[in-house]
């Protein structure tokens, strides 16, 4: 049995749209030094996936940079491999010329090569926007043992925990997991289980669906080829019970990375030792805490240099913090710069930010004070 | 591009490195950490692909396992090429049967076919002993310039120390009319630093006469440099006046990795003009608890610290639980500190555990000596490790 992978790299988007006007949602930097991305290729990689296709939009860009030749993943390989399938624009086609994909069932069309040639006996389909590490091994298992058509990994949510902003789709199970109704919205009281929009379906059927698409018009994945076929065919779900979040707004992402600041959350994220998180390897010096720092309740990456104060704060690589500064909740990415004497509250800097001597900046919780790449404060 | 290379290094990684004992136990001395992230074998490494030289042969005899590992195919230096890139070169069985390298000389003749193979017009010989950061480049700019047959590289020592070192003692011009190994009277201050830069065809003459000299101990300071001396070939010395130490003992290396800390290092590894690089694994970020103190150190990825860091430089994956202290020690790779251990004035290599309240080491400024854990070694709860031991497993 093999199986392929492909990423959705930029499904989700406009949901964060501060942090996607200049990359993909896909390469979003996350939890000091990772990218969203990293989490589904670490997924599929750690559980044999070794031939992926990564579905791209606008602005590659940043991706194409991180993901380079696949080697940090171990995917630089003779056969299968990362293949990253830019959108694909009809030349000719009067209605659609100069046109990208609008939706997953478009994006899908443009990956049909890929989809045809890959020579897997299923796929896996995973957006970018889950933060999860899951033995996806084990989905792939339970698919095939069921003889499900789709297999949807679920997971349970308690009412505390939704507050995505950006709808995601909630699932209708009956008592043995299959799904039985899907809609997308906001939930009821109590507990609800949603998608994480990872799923496994044959090559084959996946195969048929892009052709029925194209044959008959049709736009919607989830409508068209989930919720039409709810009663016709076995659609599974799969139930997730790791740590799992979803980066669906700026408030949300905020959320997510205070998050690694537990304990427990770091262990099932990142302390797998046969499931680790892998990113592309940059090869900072260590980071170097200086005579009178405090550092408190804090996650940092590698290359950083601490003068200052830091509490409940995610540090990028390469992120300075001066003399008599204090910065408190804040995540700061790749190369901020943070000079003396300024106090930071709930604050979060983009690449390459400075913020120069004395300044004195805080957002809140529910609305952090956002600052764009390359700005000078 | 792919038929010949102006100049080929050849870097010496066979040593024991006895004098490290405990941390040497398993593994060779280029392969000891040093500075967190980095293994010693990285600095000349990351000097070769800095200073353009793409074609590394690397010589192994002594515990060749981890080295090889973490040499691999040379690709986090960049020197994974098709035509020359690093290549590990172990003593190897012949037509005339089976010898291990018998000094530094016979190692480099004994892998001439290498070389021979990008017929390289020079030939730099480095050793795997040193922390420094070099421009090999400018060095053979001025062997070119020099018309010399062999440049040797120099740095200035103290008077005082001289007599550790091999010793030039040069002309106004640079060239070099003496050589003394060790000297008991120094007349120069200007030290070996074991970096040569041949003509190889003149290496290769010497080495084969080297070779069949029955009293040679194949040696290049010993032998190779004198006996070319003697020959009346020109000889010059390159100074160097930046960082540049010898990790040979306990006390360099624990030395040198306290130079990396402070608000100006002497030896700084945040330079991107001049990076060193490393292979390491996917560790996650370093975490640092809500009571943990941590100043004037150095703190690598995948680190949790719960308990007091000071004056310490700590590797990957270093765990030091609450309550624990950890203070003027170098701690390697995944090093656990359970909580209440106090480890001072210390080097704990690779993987040691140190039990629940258990102390090493001593305070520094008590003038005693640094304590060393080999790796693996799991020291027991509330145990005690005295200033100056060495702890290996056996």
């Amino acid at each position: 049995m093999t199986v392929a992978g492909l990423i959705f790299s930029n499904i989700h988007d406009q949901s964060i749209p501060e942090m996607t006007r200049m990359r993909t949602m896909a390469s979003i930097p996350f939890g000091c030094r990772y990218r969203l991305i990293d989490f589904a290729l670490s997924n599929m990689v750690n559980s044999n996936i070794t031939n992926i296709g990564i579905i791209t939009h606008y602005n590659y860009q940043s991706l194409l940079d991180h993901i380079g030749n696949g080697k940090d993943w171990d995917l630089a390989r003779r056969s299968g491999g990362i293949k990253i399938l830019p959108p694909y624009v009809a030349a000719y086609e009067n209605n659609g010329a100069g046109k990208v994909y609008e939706n997953r069932l478009e994006a899908l069309m443009g990956a049909e090569n890929f989809i045809n040639r890959c020579g897997a006996d299923y796929i896996v389909l995973s957006d970018c926007d889950a933060i999860l590490n899951i033995d996806l091994s084990e989905v792939i298992n339970s698919h095939v043992k069921s003889g499900a058509y789709l297999t949807m990994v679920a997971k349970k949510l308690e009412k505390a925990n939704y507050n995505f902003e950006t709808a995601v789709p909630i699932l209708d199970l009956d008592a043995n997991g299959r799904v039985v109704g899907m809609a997308d919205g906001c939930p009821n009281e109590g507990g609800v289980i949603i998608s994480t929009n990872i799923m496994v379906i044959s090559r084959v059927d996946l195969h048929s669906i892009v052709s029925e698409a194209l044959a008959r018009g049709y736009t919607s994945f989830h409508r068209d080829f989930i919720v039409k076929n709810l009663h016709t065919k076995l659609i599974n779900s799969y139930m997730f019970d790791g740590w799992y979040s979803v980066v669906s707004s700026m408030e949300g992402y905020f959320e997510s990375s205070m998050k690694l600041l537990c304990e427990e959350t770091r262990r099932d994220l990142f302390e797998n030792a046969d499931r680790q998180i892998y990113t592309k390897i940059r090869n900072s010096a260590p980071t170097k805490y200086m005579e009178g720092s405090k550092v408190k309740n804090s996650l940092l990456a590698d290359g950083c240099v601490i003068e200052g104060t830091v509490e409940n704060c995610i540090l990028f690589r390469n992120v300075h913090i001066g003399k008599g500064t204090t910065v408190k909740n804040c995540i700061l990415l790749q190369d901020t710069y943070v000079g003396s004497n300024v106090f930071l509250n709930c604050v979060v800097t983009d690449k390459n930010v400075v913020i120069k001597d004395d300044r004195i900046l805080s957002g809140h919780e529910t609305n952090p004070f956002f600052i764009g790449k390359n700005q000078t404060i | 591009m792919f038929k010949k290379k102006e100049c080929v290094a050849m870097l010496l990684a066979g040593g024991q490195g006895s004098r490290l004992y405990a941390l040497t136990q398993k593994t060779a001395k280029p392969a000891v950490s040093f500075g967190g992230k980095y293994r010693i074998i990285d600095f000349p490494l990351s000097n070769c692909i800095n200073s353009g030289l793409d074609t590394v042969g690397v010589l192994t005899q002594y515990q060749p396992l981890q080295l090889n590992e973490y040499i691999g195919n040379g690709l986090p230096w960049d020197l994974d090429r098709t035509f020359g890139g690093v290549k590990i070169l172990p003593p190897y069985q012949g037509i005339g049967g089976a010898d291990w390298y018998k000094g530094t000389a016979n190692a480099i003749w004994q892998n001439m076919a290498f070389i021979n193979r990008y017929d390289p017009k020079y030939v730099l010989i480095l050793s795997g002993d040193h922390i420094y950061k070099m421009n090999y480049a400018k060095m053979l700019d001025a062997h070119k310039e020099s018309n010399a047959d062999c440049t040797i590289a120099v740095i200035d020592v103290p008077l005082e120390e001289a007599s550790r070192f091999g010793i030039m003692s040069t002309n106004p011009d640079g060239s070099i009319y003496k050589f003394s190994e060790k000297p008991k009277n120094p007349d120069s201050t200007k030290a070996s630093m074991g970096i040569y830069i041949f003509n190889k065809d003149k290496l290769q003459k010497y080495l084969a006469e080297d070779s069949v000299d029955p009293a040679s101990s194949n040696d290049f300071g010993k032998n190779i440099i004198p006996n070319m001396l003697a020959a009346g070939e020109k000889m010059m010395a390159y100074s160097f006046d930046g960082y540049w130490k010898d990790v040979g003992t306990i006390r360099s290396l624990w030395e040198a990795n306290m130079d990396l800390l402070g608000e100006r290092p002497v030896l700084s590894l945040s330079d991107e003009a001049w990076r060193i690089f490393s292979r390491h694994g996917a560790e996650s970020p370093q975490f640092v608890g809500e009571d943990a103190e941590v100043t004037n150190s150095s703190v690598t990825a995948g680190c949790e610290i719960h308990g007091i860091v000071r004056n310490s430089v700590l590797g990957a994956g270093v765990y030091v639980g609450e309550g624990a202290v950890v203070e003027d020690s170098v701690l390697m790779e995944n090093v656990r500190v359970e909580p209440f251990a106090k480890v001072r004035y210390s080097i704990l290599d690779e993987n040691v555990t140190i039990g629940r309240e258990a102390m090493v080491g001593e305070y520094k400024m008590s003038a005693s000596d640094i304590a060393v854990v080999g790796a693996d070694v799991k020291v027991a709860n509330g145990s005690v490790v005295p200033a100056g031991a060495m702890l290996s497993e056996q």
